[in-house]
């Protein structure tokens, strides 16, 4: 197995020799360099549920040994090996996967284990994670040079916002926006609300709706139960999971702050996948066209 | 019986006792070493041991063969400071324990639950937050060493509290301690939480790492700062032995020995505080070493702190690194905090310690 061990391009192509001689069974180790990019890096970790989405959609899921656990989409992702949460990496089980690049969001930490990843001869990437239509195209185009894949990059961003552009035409609420309250891990003693500046907020301005606490705090929140009813949200949208958890509609509404709101007098909760829903990755129209079914805003 | 053959019996159980504790130091300072060489050698990258021997050789001047160049920064870059900090952190942890329970004549007396480590991860969690904004005096004037020493403030004003709050003429009550550090602890976590509240996302970053404790951010920098910080606990508590062995009397008898009692208390408390102040600033809250590291040579070297400090350091070092050698390959390639899992140690054994206590009582 030692010739798998490799940080510079020339030793890997003779890893990779190597391994065909030898015929393991290590397909993930056995990419062959793109042929439009001449990307160096075959071994790939990627930290960031997105990212992992980004790979896959470039076709260079074969390039991937490790994930971490905001990586739920596709499915195949998460049995690959799990670096842990993004935020609380180590060092040594990264270099473990003998990656050559890294990729990752800038919030991924800490901070020290990133340079000592880096320091151990492994190219690091931390890629700006920004909610917004521009953060996606920057991620989806940083990714697809690092992977030597511009082309591929330049084309799922074309899809993508041609689709968007498509769904932006067709939403159009009757009358206002829909208010929408989204709820993260409600129930848990621990509710926490999105407000502006966070993947939930974009994704429901997109859908045609609107965030109710968009004004009142960035990212996510504690929400205390009078603040829900203050909002007056006439949509509540959770997470399928979260949702399931509870027990249904039933076991959300349970709350008398949510109840009370128009959103739980009429029962309109809406639940998404939330990797779906939360990923702001290729799939952002998908999301975005899904939530605009539930809200009533597109046809 | 003749006084003089009492005399000559009891100087033979001295000898044979102290001979006892001088090899059990030996031989702690033994496994320190192992521990050490242990985890320096494994880890989720494999390493042959040669390799490791040939990196540890080449450290030491020796002339080696040349080593796989992502071996040795695996192994000069993560593992070693990685296990210098361990060592550090966790003889800080025992010896402030083995310190702070000899001072309270009281077993149960732990950093953690007496509310030290919340005071001192408090203080540190201000710096973070409001380092740029509230505080910049402080981190402008102190620089790399303003967490660490905010720590220590943290930590020296809890302490002191507890202290006043817990003794009464000299004696210290068990329950007054035990709830002031229950009312310490929560007074820390409502204003940490407070501060999570008001952090950004920067910040909140940086703060999921004190939650449980870990020791992922070792890097040659914070192992330097730490050791300068923890040398001056760990170097003059085991010159305090005597002290600490006068005071387990009780006050008033300390102080007929001819020992300023109250300068030695302060003294005390300031060095306790220094070394979870420092350890806490490195690595977060990890819980439970400081309980039971002096509890178990305790049981099997007596009370005399002579030997108790300097014990309670080498198998607080090597306890300490035991744990993190498990949390960083159990789950690899990611890694469980620390504080998880010493708590898994600590809490049972806690819990046996209570038992033992309501069984003495009845």
């Amino acid at each position: 197995m030692k010739g798998q061990r490799t940080g510079k391009p020339a030793r890997h192509a003779l890893a990779l020799v190597w391994l065909s001689v030898l015929g393991l069974s290590m397909p993930a180790a056995s990419a062959p360099a793109s042929a439009d990019g001449g990307a160096p890096s075959a071994r790939l970790v990627s930290v960031d549920g997105a990212i992992t989405e980004i790979v896959y959609a470039l076709g260079a899921e074969d390039r991937l040994v490790g994930v971490d656990t905001t990586s739920k989409y596709p499915p195949a992702a998460e049995a690959l090996a799990s670096v842990g949460y993004k935020r609380s990496l180590s060092a040594e089980g990264v270099l473990s996967l003998q990656p050559d690049l890294v990729l990752a969001t800038d919030d991924a930490g800490p901070p020290e284990v990133l340079r000592q990843i880096d320091a151990a001869g492994v190219q690091v990437e931390q890629v700006p994670d920004e909610p917004t239509i521009e953060g996606l195209h920057s991620k989806i185009d940083t990714v697809a040079r690092l992977l030597g894949r511009a082309s591929e990059g330049k084309a799922l961003r074309g899809r993508i916002d041609a689709e968007l552009d498509r769904l932006s035409r067709q939403i159009r609420p009757a009358g206002d926006p829909p208010r929408v309250l989204f709820l993260l891990h409600t129930g848990a003693g621990n509710d926490l609300a999105a407000g502006r500046d966070s993947v939930a907020d974009t994704v429901i301005r997109l859908a045609g709706g609107e965030n109710v606490l968009h004004d009142a705090f960035s990212g996510y929140k504690p929400l205390g139960p009078e603040a829900a009813l203050v909002g007056a949200p006439q949509v509540i949208l959770v997470t399928k999971r979260n949702l399931d958890g509870l027990g249904g509609i039933d076991g959300l509404l349970r709350h008398a702050s949510l109840s009370a709101t128009p959103a739980g007098s009429a029962r309109r909760v809406v639940a998404m996948d939330g990797p779906l829903l939360l990923a702001f990755g290729p799939r952002l129209a998908t999301a975005v066209a899904e939530l605009a079914a539930h809200l009533g805003t597109a046809p | 019986m003749s006084s003089a053959a009492l005399g000559v019996r009891g100087a033979a159980a001295i000898f044979r006792h102290h001979s006892l504790q001088r090899l059990s130091l030996i031989g702690l300072g033994t496994l320190t070493v192992c521990v050490a060489l242990l985890s320096i050698a494994i880890g989720p990258v494999t390493i042959p041991v040669a390799d490791v021997l040939r990196v540890i050789g080449g450290l030491l001047g020796l002339p080696v063969a040349e080593v796989p160049p992502q071996y040795e920064a695996v192994i000069l870059n993560i593992r070693l400071p990685r296990t210098l900090l361990g060592l550090l952190v966790g003889a800080s942890l025992a010896i402030a324990g083995a310190s702070l329970q000899g001072l309270f004549r009281n077993p149960l007396a732990d950093p953690g639950l007496i509310g030290v480590s919340a005071g001192a991860a408090l203080a540190a969690v201000s710096v973070i937050v409001l380092g740029s904004s509230g505080l910049t005096f402080l981190t402008g004037a102190l620089g790399a060493f303003s967490l660490p020493l905010a720590a220590f403030a943290g930590g020296l004003v809890t302490t002191m509290l507890v202290y006043r709050l817990a003794s009464a003429d000299g004696r210290t009550s068990v329950t007054t301690l035990l709830l002031a550090g229950i009312a310490i602890n929560a007074l820390c976590g409502a204003g940490t939480g407070l501060l999570t509240y008001l952090a950004d996302d920067q910040q909140l970053r940086t703060l999921t790492f004190w939650s449980m404790g870990s020791l992922g951010g070792a890097t040659w920098a914070a192992v330097g700062s730490t050791a300068v910080l923890i040398a001056i606990p760990l170097l003059s508590l085991p010159l305090l032995a005597r002290t600490l062995n006068a005071l387990l009397l009780g006050e008033a008898e300390a102080g007929h020995l001819g020992i300023a009692v109250q300068r030695m208390q302060r003294v005390i408390v300031a060095l306790t505080a220094l070394a979870v102040g420092a350890a806490v600033a490195v690595s977060g809250i990890i819980g439970f070493v400081g309980l039971v590291v002096p509890h178990l040579l305790r049981l099997a070297l007596g009370p005399d702190h002579r030997f108790l400090l300097p014990g309670a350091a080498l198998l607080g070092g090597s306890l300490l690194l035991l744990a993190d050698l498990f949390a960083r390959t159990v789950v690899t390639p990611a890694e469980l905090p620390i504080g998880i899992v010493t708590a898994l140690l600590g809490g049972p054994f806690f819990l046996a310690l209570l038992m033992r206590w309501r069984r003495h009582a009845l």
